[in-house]
């Protein structure tokens, strides 16, 4: 197996006596879909701000696609891709002239950027509209339209910034086939998200509580590890510590005692 | 630089999109020049003057008839006696009077000082003395050709006014309007339309991307740049087909410093985006940043000659009042970049140093 795409370890990042991400250390493996799960303020949009190079780490080092976020930002920025929940388009220019944009931004040939448009809107379905503004696009499309554009360059890695809130279920659905097959492609996933259903979709998770990952696995290990029936109920379990219930299946009024975290640490 | 091309080829559909807007940021000077220019002036005109004529004759008509002639004056009453002035300047119908003592032909025929009562409403002291210079200076006129005629006058001091001989104020004013208007237009257009890119999450995606910051800067200044520019040839065109001021240097010279003045707007506005998160909060900075310092201490309407040093100090930094130095000497002195080079300078720093710090400050958003 080659190098992980994100291999994250002991990383910190401190506003004044704040800490927002606190000593985080994982890796995600080529071509997985990784859950990046939390509560608001839990720290992980923070941690995906330190990946994507738009912040630096207090402390502790993170490798993207091979490089250093720190020391080696223009190498990492060529290779991923991002789209935030506010999606990233510009909503007075049309679909494919977003697309050459934002392929011209990555130094695709031009050549490349008519194979590509095509290419796309033909996947997504959007050839009709492909000169209509985008913003007379419904929000499913757009919100399609963003992360197709976010891989217009084929990055090795791809960061989705809750990038399904405020979408019908049936969109969020459709959204996911599209996450699978960029993964298919063997482009690697990194999603965060407060939709627990979707977290069983991934391959992995991690659940961030207070700047800490509380929590990290297969969604199914996970389940079983902690006796639970939903992801959900993890997250529950994680984020309101006077509801845990401890691995051994004992109940803890208080200062409960959890496998991935080191006893007395306030959460 | 296929990424520059890209960038600002997305600029210039967001100008293309939005007609309207980009019709009001290139007219809006124009119309705000052509206000502002009728609207602050200090020239006097139609003043209304009363006459105190005890016993009028070839001489005291001659006079009167050289105020009539100035064009400037308007003769509101002529009075037999000086008592009755009181109640005119009182109720304002007045603003100047001038009065002749008795006996004044008769001084004047000997040769004597003929004496000559000039009254001037001073509740506004600038208006006042301005009034009280012009009816001087037809005295002064008058009596000068009497003297050539043979009639003793003594001393008539000669006054030139260089530059501005008509010593209109539009001709000191529009230049200053026109470094006032071009600065709020500008640096606003490039506060706007980058705060919009954060508003709307378009930053961050190109932030994550490879760009550079300088590129994402020149992305943006360029085609604000032509706006901008547009508005300085509509600008100078109105001064000189409207105002009549003259265009003395060379016009090319003025449009490069206009486009110099342009940019340093331009880069500041960029600086205030870089520094605040809101479209509403880079308005108000904009406006307040360029409104306040280029009205107080640009020497547009205030002489910085006569503000304290720690003002005139400040005054170094803001950019107006090096484009209004450059655009009174060219339009109206018609000198060239030997004389304004330093200001010259100055502009081209601080356009530098502003690009430099939004660099900076992009780089900053990193740590």
């Amino acid at each position: 197996m080659s190098e992980p795409a994100i291999q994250v370890s002991e990383l910190s990042r401190r506003f004044g006596d704040f800490t927002a991400v606190d000593g985080v250390s994982f890796e995600v493996n080529e071509g997985e879909v990784f859950g990046f799960l939390g509560a608001n303020g839990a720290g992980k949009t923070t941690a995906i701000r330190m990946l994507i190079g738009l912040l630096q780490p207090t402390s502790g080092t993170a490798r993207v696609a091979g490089y250093d976020v720190a020391t080696q930002a223009e190498q990492v920025k060529r290779r991923i891709g991002y789209m935030s929940q506010r999606f990233s388009l510009y909503e007075d220019l049309t679909p494919r002239e977003n697309i050459r944009l934002y392929g011209g931004i990555y130094g695709l040939t031009r050549e490349q950027i008519r194979t590509r448009t095509a290419q796309m809107l033909d996947r997504l379905g959007l050839s009709r509209v492909a000169d209509a503004a985008v913003r007379s696009l419904p929000l499913g499309w757009r919100q399609k339209l963003a992360f197709s554009v976010a891989l217009v360059h084929q990055p090795r890695i791809v960061f989705l910034d809750e990038p399904t809130s405020g979408v019908d279920p049936i969109t969020r659905r459709q959204f996911w086939e599209l996450i699978y097959d960029a993964a298919a492609n063997g482009t690697t996933v990194l999603v965060t998200t407060h939709y627990m259903d979707e977290a069983e979709y991934c391959d992995r998770i991690s659940i961030m509580v207070a700047g800490r990952i509380a929590a990290m696995g297969a969604p199914a290990d996970l389940k079983r590890d902690y006796r639970v029936s939903s992801i959900d109920e993890l997250f529950v379990q994680l984020a309101r510590p006077d509801r845990a219930i401890d691995p051994t299946g004992a109940t803890h009024p208080a200062g409960p005692t959890r496998p991935s975290r080191p006893e007395g640490t306030p959460l | 630089m296929n990424a520059l091309v890209g960038l600002l080829r997305k600029e210039w559909f967001h100008i293309r999109r939005d007609r309207r807007t980009a019709a009001v940021l290139i007219a809006l000077p124009v119309v705000q020049v052509l206000l502002f220019g009728y609207a602050i002036r200090t020239d006097v005109d139609n003043v209304r003057l009363a006459v105190v004529d005890p016993a009028p004759d070839a001489q005291t008509l001659s006079l009167r008839n050289r105020f009539a002639a100035a064009g400037v004056f308007r003769t509101v009453a002529v009075l037999p006696r000086i008592v009755d002035l009181d109640p005119l300047f009182q109720s304002g119908a007045a603003q100047q009077a001038i009065v002749f003592y008795p006996g004044f032909s008769e001084d004047l025929g000997r040769g004597e000082a003929a004496k000559l009562l000039i009254i001037t409403d001073a509740t506004e002291p600038n208006t006042g003395s301005l009034l009280q210079a012009y009816a001087q200076a037809v005295v002064e006129r008058w009596a000068g050709a009497a003297g050539e005629a043979g009639r003793g006058v003594r001393i008539v001091p000669q006054v030139r006014m260089r530059f501005n001989p008509t010593r209109e104020s539009k001709n000191l004013f529009v230049p200053g309007l026109m470094a006032f208007v071009l600065t709020i237009i500008s640096s606003m257009m490039t506060a706007i339309s980058l705060t919009r890119e954060k508003e709307t999450g378009t930053m961050e995606a190109l932030l994550v991307s490879p760009l550079r910051p300088w590129q994402i800067i020149a992305g943006k200044v360029t085609p604000y740049l032509v706006i901008g520019f547009l508005s300085v040839v509509m600008v100078i065109v109105e001064a000189w087909l409207v105002f009549r001021v003259p265009l003395r240097g060379s016009i090319p010279l003025l449009l490069l410093e206009g486009a110099l003045y342009i940019l340093v707007s331009l880069s500041l506005g960029i600086l205030i985006s870089a520094r605040t998160s809101s479209q509403r909060v880079a308005m108000m900075f904009a406006l307040l940043g360029t409104m306040l310092p280029n009205i107080l201490l640009s020497g547009f309407i205030f002489p910085l000659e006569s503000m304290p040093a720690a003002l005139r100090a400040i005054s170094y930094v803001v950019p107006g009042r090096w484009f209004v130095t450059i655009a009174r000497g060219i339009m109206l002195k018609g000198i060239g970049l030997e004389y304004v080079w330093r200001e010259t300078l100055f502009l081209a720093a601080m356009a530098t140093v502003l690009l430099a710090a939004s660099v900076r400050s992009f780089n900053e958003r990193l740590e």
